[in-house]
């Protein structure tokens, strides 16, 4: 616990010292801005609700969660700090965690900084405000599960560019098997009991329930299960390849 | 408290790195890992710090494995990794807390610590700055408090002194020797001087294998140029002025003027009575002598042969 959290302060300070943090922080807001107002038709709508901003969140977190994601692990590989590291008393999976959680606090001190939008639709109109607490929840869990897959590909390899485009990869992956259009056309050949299964396997669907407001125990369960499955493969990983 | 090296091997995929190597380390004792590149030392230390698993074979430091109790290995031991590998963006005081707050040390033990080590290692005036705008000798110095943060009864220093100029490298050697008296202290170098300077002892590996373990000075002794006999003349004399000297296997000028000389001794007849025939042959032949020494042997000539690849031997 006190090595995990030793080393979550050291990658936070780390985002900050750098400007990584900022950079992320800045364009994540630029875009939801421009993705809610523009091509969510926010206004438009006449609606008093976030649907348009938290539907876009899945495609945003694709590729900034992957570019905060890729360096968790590859940058230390590749410039021996891992060693460093790794030879102080320290559990691997403390390790993993700590890690873990510092991007993710991030990713979620981005989203908090949305909070001008929650404002507006509460200015705009009356809101269900619960639904909007949940969607927010749902929107940092569903970003911690790309951040957990992300872990995982930055151990699975040096180069930060190989690990950006296979998390985006297998994000996107489990994004869409969750969308209409991808189950419609797997209905066709195969059993509807797989097509479930494999609904069931989806980022996108178990964020949709927790935004709809229904805190339901399965959805919060898929992504526990989904961060906690990614960053034990993470250590395997790690501990696999440690010496190349 | 000691080191137990077993059988230990090491493969990456068809490359062997370590081959079936065993040896330990007492307490007390600085033990100089010698070998060219490539010959398994850093992967030997690698695996003692807990980094990398053994293929097979075990190492115990102190009363625990390697391989089954890797956290209490990792809190007696410190590590100074090749390289000296560090966050660029942080600091070293940033570096020396996180590595302290690791370790679980109190904020007085840390401020202590980190304070005695800024000081012994002249750490002082780049404290607040980013490792990534540091000197080389500066970035090794921080690799070193690291390795010495919680005083550590074993130490390992893959390459303590690479990059640091002479002065810094005279520093970290009286460093060494000053901790060196109830620890263990294994560390690895290029530079056979350091050897001398600093080891107690020194094991040389090639390929894998152990080929030599001995004190530095019996290793340098197994050398021609140990009890060889040096000579400084008042006058030039040829290489025949020599001839037919008992025990005499070689004569090499060591010089450019013929003043110079360097005597090789057969090991039986080493000692003062090759000194003594010297001296009598060179006084009946009416030369002077300015000076006269004895070589203790070379120990780079000991270590080239030690560790030769076939191939170049041929």
């Amino acid at each position: 616990m006190r090595a995990m959290t030793a080393v979550m302060l050291r990658e936070l300070s780390s985002y900050f010292a750098t400007p990584l943090a900022y950079v992320f922080i800045v364009i994540f807001l630029v875009l939801n801005g421009t993705f809610t107002f523009y091509l969510g038709g926010f206004y438009e709508r006449g609606q008093a609700d976030l649907t348009p901003f938290f539907g876009f969140h899945p495609w945003l977190y694709l590729f900034l969660v992957s570019a905060i994601a890729m360096r968790l692990w590859a940058e230390d590989r590749r410039s021996g700090t891992l060693e460093l590291l790794l030879t102080l008393p320290i559990r691997l999976r403390e390790a993993v965690l700590g890690k873990f959680l510092a991007a993710w606090i991030v990713v979620g001190f981005a989203l908090l900084l949305t909070f001008p939008i929650w404002l507006t639709v509460n200015y705009l109109g009356e809101p269900d405000n619960g639904v909007i607490l949940a969607s927010y929840l749902g929107s940092w869990l569903m970003a911690g599960a790309y951040l957990a897959i992300g872990s995982c590909m930055s151990a699975a390899s040096a180069n930060q560019v190989i690990a950006f485009i296979l998390t985006a990869a297998v994000g996107f992956l489990f994004t869409v098997i969750g969308y209409p259009m991808v189950l419609d056309a797997a209905y066709g050949w195969l059993p509807q009991v797989m097509v479930e299964a494999i609904a069931a396997m989806s980022i996108l669907t178990h964020f949709q329930g927790i935004a709809r407001g229904l805190l339901d125990l399965r959805d919060l369960l898929y992504f526990i299960v989904m961060i906690g499955g990614w960053l034990i493969a993470t250590a395997i990983v790690i501990d696999l390849r440690k010496a190349g | 408290m000691k080191i137990e090296i077993e059988h230990l091997s090491r493969r990456f995929g068809s490359m062997i790195a370590v081959d079936d190597l065993s040896f330990e380390v007492n307490a007390g004792e600085v033990l100089g890992f010698l070998g060219p590149n490539g010959a398994g030392k850093t992967t030997t230390m690698k695996i003692i710090a807990g980094f990398l698993a053994a293929s097979s074979g075990r190492v115990r430091v102190g009363e625990h494995d390697v391989g089954r109790s890797p956290l209490a290995v990792k809190r007696i031991v410190g590590y100074l990794p090749e390289g000296a590998p560090a966050w660029p963006d942080m600091t070293p005081i940033g570096l020396l807390h996180f590595a302290a707050r690791v370790r679980g040390m109190t904020l007085a033990a840390r401020e202590h610590r980190i304070g005695l080590l800024v000081e012994q290692l002249a750490l002082r005036e780049v404290l607040l700055r980013p490792v990534e705008t540091l000197s080389k000798g500066f970035r090794r110095r921080v690799g070193l408090a690291l390795a010495l943060l919680h005083d550590p009864a074993v130490l390992i220093l893959d390459e303590p002194t690479d990059g640091l100029d002479p002065n810094q490298k005279r520093q970290v050697r009286e460093l060494i020797r000053s901790l060196s008296r109830d620890k263990i202290v294994v560390i690895s170098t290029h530079i056979l001087e350091e050897v001398e300077a600093v080891c107690t002892r020194a094991v040389i590996i090639r390929r894998g294998r152990l080929v030599a373990d001995d004190t530095p000075d019996a290793l340098a002794a197994r050398s021609r140029w140990h009890g060889a006999i040096g000579l400084r003349l008042a006058e030039p004399v040829a290489a025949e002025a020599f001839n037919g000297l008992d025990g005499v296997v070689d004569v090499e000028e060591a010089g450019r003027d013929g003043r110079a000389w360097t005597l090789f001794i057969a090991p039986k007849a080493q000692g003062g009575a090759a000194v003594d025939k010297v001296r009598a042959r060179l006084a009946a032949s009416g030369s002077s002598v300015r000076e006269l020494w004895l070589h203790r042997g070379r120990l780079e000539e000991v270590f080239h042969e030690l560790t030769l690849e076939p191939t170049e031997a041929a």
